[in-house]
């Protein structure tokens, strides 16, 4: 079974659906308690944006598809702050209008391009060594930012109204949390893909956050059950042949599934 | 007693173009216990939204604490009304009434044993710290707002604001929120508190501000024996199950 392991490739996959996890496990948790998961698909979907204009312009993609995250969640966050109407729609014109320019740079881009799909559902068995040393660093910076603003993100998430008056700088916070969303989105798209992300961010989450009762626990749980998702399905679809980002999913949907059947008192002890 | 803790110069807000609150004035002295009155949509609760920095204003001065709204956080209290608890939420009881901490910690620190030891303590003030361990989502709606009331004092504040906290609370808490409320007076802290519940102006209320879109002010001075007489004159319409039943409704000047 681990002869496969002297591959590179095999290796840098698994190191890579390692790290994803990590940034999905603790950003998936406040992605789903602040409820800002089509802000999270919109983020995700709009970076296609971005790495059109990579290859139109002849840059790297992931360059491309991090700084169209950047700016779609800032003007996703500016509409959502705004308290108008509408926000929702405003965020799935974004999604689609990214999306669309994206296909169009490639149109416009000479030469056909084969590798378009591994970008919509993720290229786990391409990750360059220089990718991991990118997904560790991305992932220091949101543990060390979660770490020093815990309990103010614990507290924006719980009542928003409450940790504003008691002078927690909410407004700076939700912009950080969506940039570390957009960090977290461009990292996984390399593994699951960007159509894929939000399943990666979210499945993980909402199953640790029915049997856990404080967010670092849930954080925890969900971090791990990603690890599990990650690395059991790259080995699936290896063994199967399968594609690695969908095999991923699916097994994340198995145990989705499996959770519907479990109560949630069973677990956290509590009537 | 006499200094002043609140203060609001000509102050108006609109909301969507929306006037929502138009020359308001008011001025808290300290120790004082303000009863908000007003009808639904009058103001009441943009006004408290104001004076604790939730809702930034462009017309008017407000102070509090001699401070801009909002940078008074740790000597200010408060109880929202009725807050959406996701049914979810992961976190229990006591790590709600810690967050009461968050204006004495600012950034970059963590909750210290001494600060778990005051949530602790204010919950034991509303008869909940049996509870501390339990998940907020598995409360009934009584027992989530005694749970926030405790969070408001868990930073011992100067002043307390609360919005409707009487609105889902069981009946035997009901008088047992008064006195502790009345007592906190007592000690020395400024109360205002948003009301539809008439009983605590007859008891506790040493004045009364009637808000719809305008303020109406009733100091100390004009409270005694006909203090619900003064309450009256108010342009609000007021129901309440007493002796008496009241419906008034009468216009300023």
């Amino acid at each position: 079974m681990f002869e496969v392991l002297q591959y590179e490739f095999m290796r840098n996959a698994l190191l890579a659906g390692l790290l994803v996890s990590i940034a999905c496990g603790i950003i998936g948790s406040l992605v789903v308690v602040n409820r800002i998961v089509f802000i999270s698909g919109g983020i995700a979907h709009a970076s296609y944006g971005g790495i059109g204009l990579a290859f139109f312009a002849g840059f790297s993609p992931y360059l491309g598809a991090a700084m169209a995250a950047l700016i779609s969640a800032l003007i996703m966050g500016i509409v959502s702050r705004g308290k108008k109407h509408r926000t929702d729609t405003v965020i799935g014109v974004i999604w689609a209008v990214g999306m669309s320019a994206g296909i169009v740079l490639i149109d416009l881009t000479p030469g056909y391009n084969v590798d378009l799909m591994s970008y919509l559902f993720g290229s786990i068995l391409m990750v360059p060594m220089y990718s991991l040393w990118a997904m560790a660093g991305m992932n220091l910076v949101i543990f060390l930012l979660i770490f020093l603003f815990y309990k103010d993100f614990l507290a924006m998430s719980f009542d928003e109204e409450f940790a504003l008056a008691m002078g927690v700088p909410v407004g700076p916070l939700y912009f950080l949390l969506l940039t570390m969303v957009a960090i977290t989105v461009v990292m996984t798209i390399q593994v699951v893909g960007l159509i894929l992300v939000i399943a990666l961010l979210t499945i993980p989450s909402y199953l640790a956050e029915k049997y856990t009762t404080s967010l670092k626990a849930m954080m925890t749980w969900a971090l791990i059950l990603s690890i599990v998702f990650t690395q059991s399905g790259i080995w699936l679809s290896y063994y199967l042949n399968l594609s690695t980002g969908a095999v991923i999913v699916l097994v994340a949907a198995v145990f989705f599934c499996i959770s519907g059947l479990i109560p949630k008192n069973v677990l956290s002890g509590q009537s | 007693m006499n200094k002043k803790v609140i203060e609001i110069r000509d102050l108006s807000f609109s909301y969507n173009g929306h006037t929502v609150l138009e020359n308001v004035n008011l001025t808290v002295s300290s120790g004082d216990f303000l009863a908000v009155l007003g009808p639904n949509g009058g103001g009441k609760t943009t006004l408290i939204k104001i004076l604790l920095g939730i809702l930034p204003f462009t017309k008017g001065k407000v102070s509090v604490l001699d401070r801009k709204p909002g940078n008074a956080a740790h000597r200010i209290g408060y109880v929202p009304q009725n807050i959406a608890i996701s049914d979810k939420f992961p976190i229990n009881v006591l790590d709600v009434v810690v967050m009461g901490r968050l204006g004495f910690l600012g950034r970059f620190k963590k909750y210290t044993s001494s600060d778990y030891s005051m949530a602790l303590q204010a919950l034991k003030q509303v008869d909940m710290s049996d509870y501390r361990n339990h998940l907020i989502s598995n409360l009934s709606g009584g027992q989530r707002q005694r749970v926030l009331i405790a969070r408001s004092l868990a930073c011992d504040p100067e002043i307390l604001f609360l919005d409707e906290p009487t609105a889902s609370i069981d009946q035997p808490f009901h008088s047992k929120l008064y006195e502790l409320l009345f007592e906190l007076n007592q000690a020395g802290k400024t109360i205002v508190v948003i009301s539809h519940d008439l009983s605590i102006l007859s008891i506790h209320a040493k004045s009364v501000a009637c808000v719809n879109t305008n303020l109406y002010f009733h100091d100390s001075s004009e409270i005694g024996p006909e203090m619900l007489e003064k309450v009256y004159n108010c342009p609000v319409e007021l129901v309440a199950h007493g002796p008496v039943p009241h419906r008034v409704l009468k216009h300023h000047n």
